[in-house]
C-alpha cells in the first residue's frame, strides 16, 4: 500500500502533531555560504546545535570561479565565507573549504561524499536540495527560519505534501539527455504542475538512467513546482554509494543495502496525481523565455501569446518575448548567442563534462563567444583533469574554472551584461538571474557546447 | 513574529504568472550586510529603469497603489528559490498579504514563518477583487471582503492559529527535545548506518 515517500515519512516521525502535521526527524542538514551570516547569528545567539555531526557546510554560491581564486577574490562572498567558516568552527560543524576535496556546489558535494543516503531526510537552505532525491532520499529546500529550527532541534514541523508519480517510459533518442527530458516535462505540464506535491519519478526510462542523470532529472523538480523529486533506490544507486567517504562501509553497508532495497512504492500504492511521458518523443530541448516552462524542441518555433488560453500567462509570454528580444513564429535554432555557461548543480558532474567535451574536442569556440566550464566540485575538477578534459576545453577555447555556482545565480558577481544572450546548463532562465537584462537559454551540456562552437543555438544532432 | 488579524486597504494587481523569487529580490541584495533595506529592491526589474528611475507603468509605482498592503498576483507566485529575503522584501514594501491562484511551495511556507499571509483564491475571484476599491483580509473569519462580497479562503488550521497568535515554532519544538532524543536512540539501533559514518565527522579531513 505505502508509497516510497510514505515509507520514508513514517520512518522519520518523531511525533504526530495532529491535523496531518508531524515532527519529522532530519538526518542531514547541508549549509552553504549564502546563509553564512545566519549561521553566524545562530552561533552568536548562544543557541545550541542539536547534532553537529549531522550538519555539513561548504562555500559555493558567493565564491569566485576565477582560476587561482581565494575566499576573498569576490569580497562580498569573502565576508560570508569568513562568517560561515568561523561559525562552523564554533559549532563543531564539518566545513569543506576552498581547495579541499569536498568543496563544491552543495548538491554536487552531498551525493559525491556519500552524505546523502537512500531513505534519509536531507534539507538545505536552497530549493535545489531536491537534486538529492535521485539517491532515494527525501530531500527538500527550506527557508532560513526553518533551517534554524532544524539546526536547533534536528527536526521540522511538516504537513505531508501530496504525491505525484511521473512515469517515464521509452528509450532516449540520440543527443537527448535527462536535462532535455525534464525541460520537456516542465514545458508540457507547466511550471506549477507540481505545486504542493512531492514527485516520484518511475518507469523504465528512469531505471535506465545512471545516477548522475537522475540527479539532473530531480534537480529541476522545483522548476516543475514540486517541493522535491525522488527515485526509488536500486542497484545503480547502491553501487554509486559503495566506497564513498561518508557512506557506511563493510557489513554495515550490506545491512543498509538490504534496507534500501525495501524502499519502493508498493504495486497498489495510490498517488494524488499520475502523469506519464514517453521519452522517445523528446528532442534536444531549449528554453526561449523566462520560465523553465518556456521549453521547446530545438527544431521548434518560438511561440506567441496565443499559445496560451490563460490571460496572465499570455501577458507573461509577451513580456518574456520582449525581455528575450525574440520574435514569435521564428525558429529558435539559428539564434546568435554571446556566452555559454557549462556548470551548476544541474549539469556540472563528470558525465556532464564528458558530454560537453565530446562536442568540444577538435572544434573551436566561435569568435565573439565566451564560453566557461565550471566543474561542480573539487572532486569533479580533479577527475576531469585526470582524464584530460580540461585540456580538451582549453584547446577548444573554453575557460576552465574553479568549482562553485558561478554564473548560475551570479551571487559571486559573475554576471553577464544587459542584453547578453547566454546558453546555460543551469536550471533557471528567470529575468535577471544571470545579471540584470541578461537573456538565458537553458540546455543540456552537449547542446551548450554545440552552441559555443556554432555561435548560435543549434541542434546538437546536426554537428 | 507579530500576530496577524485583519488588514484593510488597496490591493495592487500584479497579474502575471510565475513571478519568481529572483524577480522579487535579486540575489546580490541578500549578500549585502544590511538586510533591512530589501524593500527598496523588491521587484527591481519590473519597478525600475536601467538608470534607476521608476517605471511609471508598474503598478506599485502608481500613486493609488504605492504602499498598498495587499498584492494580487498570478499563478505560481514566488516560484523559485528558498530565499526568505523574498518574503521580507515584500513585507518591507508594506505588503501584509498576497492573494494568488497558487504559490511556490517554499515561498508559501516562508510567508507563515514571517507573518505575511498568502491566500489562494481562483483566478476569476482575483479578477473581481482587482476591480474593488478597497479590500479587507480577515484571517479570523478566513475571508477576503470586498464591499458586500465575502470570499472565503482555505488555510491550514495550524498555520492560521500560529499566525493569529504569533507562535514561535522553535520554542514549541524545543519542549519536545526529550521525545527527539528518544527517537534518535532508537534510530541509532534501527539504522546505524545513518549515524556511524558521520560520527567520524570531526576527525576526518
Ligand atoms: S548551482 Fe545554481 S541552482 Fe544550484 S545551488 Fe548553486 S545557485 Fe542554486
Amino acid at each position: 500500500m505505502p508509497t516510497l515517500i510514505d515509507k520514508i515519512w513514517a520512518a522519520h516521525g518523531v511525533r504526530d502533531l495532529g491535523d496531518g502535521w508531524a515532527l519529522l526527524h532530519i538526518d542531514r542538514t547541508l549549509v552553504h555560504d549564502l546563509i553564512g551570516s545566519m549561521v553566524e547569528q545562530f552561533a552568536d545567539s548562544g543557541r545550541t546545535l542539536a547534532d553537529p555531526d549531522l550538519v555539513f557546510a561548504t562555500p559555493d554560491h558567493a565564491v569566485s570561479s576565477a582560476p587561482g581564486r581565494t575566499a576573498t577574490t569576490y569580497p562580498l562572498g569573502g565576508r560570508l565565507h569568513g562568517a560561515l567558516k568561523e561559525a562552523c568552527a564554533k559549532l563543531g560543524v564539518r566545513f569543506f573549504d576552498i581547495g579541499q576535496e569536498g568543496q563544491g556546489i552543495v548538491h554536487v558535494m552531498g551525493p559525491e561524499l556519500g552524505l546523502v543516503l537512500p531513505g534519509t531526510t536531507v534539507i538545505c537552505c536552497d530549493s535545489h536540495t531536491c537534486t538529492n532525491g535521485a539517491l532515494g532520499a527525501l530531500a527538500f529546500g527550506v527557508g532560513s527560519t526553518e533551517m534554524v529550527h532544524a539546526l536547533a532541534t534536528s527536526t521540522l514541523r511538516m504537513r505531508k505534501p501530496k504525491q505525484m508519480r511521473l512515469t517515464l517510459d521509452g528509450v532516449l533518442g540520440q543527443g537527448v539527455t535527462a536535462k532535455d527530458v525534464i525541460l520537456h516535462i516542465i514545458g508540457t505540464l507547466g511550471a506549477s504542475a507540481g505545486v504542493e506535491h512531492l514527485v516520484e519519478y518511475a518507469g523504465s526510462a528512469v531505471r535506465d538512467m545512471e545516477v548522475e542523470a537522475r540527479l539532473t532529472l530531480c534537480n529541476l523538480s522545483v522548476e516543475l513546482g514540486a517541493r522535491s523529486g525522488i527515485v526509488a533506490p536500486d542497484e545503480k544507486a547502491i553501487a554509486y554509494l559503495r566506497g564513498r567517504r561518508y557512506a557506511p562501509a563493510g557489513a554495515q553497508f550490506e545491512q543498509a543495502g538490504a534496507y534500501w532495497r525495501s524502499l519502493f512504492s508498493d504495486d497498489d500504492a495510490v498517488f494524488d496525481r499520475e502523469e506519464a511521458i514517453d521519452v522517445a518523443a523528446v528532442a534536444p530541448t531549449v528554453t526561449w523565455g523566462t520560465s523553465p516552462e518556456d521549453a521547446i524542441a530545438v527544431n521548434g518555433v518560438i511561440p506567441g501569446p496565443d499559445a496560451s488560453k490563460d490571460a496572465a500567462k499570455q501577458r507573461s509570454i509577451a513580456a518574456a518575448l520582449d525581455y528575450m528580444g525574440l520574435e514569435a513564429g521564428r525558429p529558435i535554432a539559428g539564434t546568435p548567442i554571446d556566452r555559454v555557461f557549462i556548470g551548476s548543480c544541474t549539469n556540472s558532474r563528470i558525465s556532464d563534462l564528458r558530454a560537453a567535451a565530446a562536442i568540444a574536442r577538435g572544434r573551436r569556440v566561435a569568435p565573439n563567444v565566451s564560453a566557461w566550464v565550471v566543474p561542480g566540485s573539487v572532486a569533479v575538477k580533479r577527475a576531469a583533469e585526470a582524464e584530460g578534459l580540461d585540456q580538451v576545453f582549453l584547446d577548444a577555447g573554453f575557460e576552465w574554472r574553479e568549482p562553485g555556482c558561478s554564473m548560475c545565480v551570479a551571487a559571486n558577481g559573475e554576471q553577464a551584461g544587459p542584453g547578453v544572450r547566454v546558453v546555460s546548463t543551469s536550471n533557471r532562465n528567470f529575468v535577471g538571474r544571470q545579471g540584470p537584462g541578461t537573456r538565458t537559454h537553458l540546455a543540456s551540456p552537449a547542446m551548450a557546447a554545440a552552441a559555443a562552437v556554432a555561435g548560435a543555438i543549434i541542434d546538437v544532432r546536426s554537428l | 513574529m507579530d500576530p496577524f488579524t485583519t488588514v484593510t486597504g488597496r490591493a495592487a494587481p500584479l497579474l502575471l504568472a510565475n513571478i519568481d523569487t529572483d524577480v522579487i529580490i535579486r540575489v546580490e541584495h541578500l549578500t549585502a550586510p544590511d538586510q533591512t533595506v530589501l524593500g527598496r529592491y523588491a521587484f527591481e526589474s519590473l519597478r525600475y529603469e536601467a538608470d534607476g528611475s521608476e517605471k511609471a507603468g508598474f503598478v506599485l509605482n502608481r500613486p493609488d497603489f504605492r504602499g498598498a498592503p495587499i498584492l494580487l498576483a498570478g499563478a505560481n507566485f514566488g516560484c523559485g528559490s528558498s530565499r526568505e529575503g523574498a518574503v521580507t522584501a515584500i513585507q518591507q514594501m508594506g505588503i501584509r498579504s498576497v492573494i494568488a491562484p497558487s504559490f511556490g511551495d517554499i515561498f508559501y511556507g516562508n510567508c507563515f514563518q514571517n507573518g505575511l499571509l498568502p491566500i489562494r483564491l481562483p483566478e476569476n475571484v482575483i479578477a473581481e477583487l482587482a476591480a474593488a476599491p478597497l479590500l479587507s483580509v480577515d484571517l479570523a473569519r478566513q475571508a477576503v471582503i470586498a464591499g458586500n462580497a465575502v470570499h472565503p479562503f482555505e488555510i491550514d488550521p495550524r498555520r492560521r492559529e500560529a499566525l493569529l497568535e504569533g507562535l514561535d515554532d522553535i520554542g514549541l519544538t524545543l519542549k519536545q527535545m526529550a521525545a527527539i532524543r528518544d527517537f534518535q536512540s532508537h534510530d541509532r539501533v534501527a539504522r546505524p548506518w545513518v549515524w556511524t559514518p558521520v560520527a567520524l565527522n570531526g576527525t576526518t579531513s
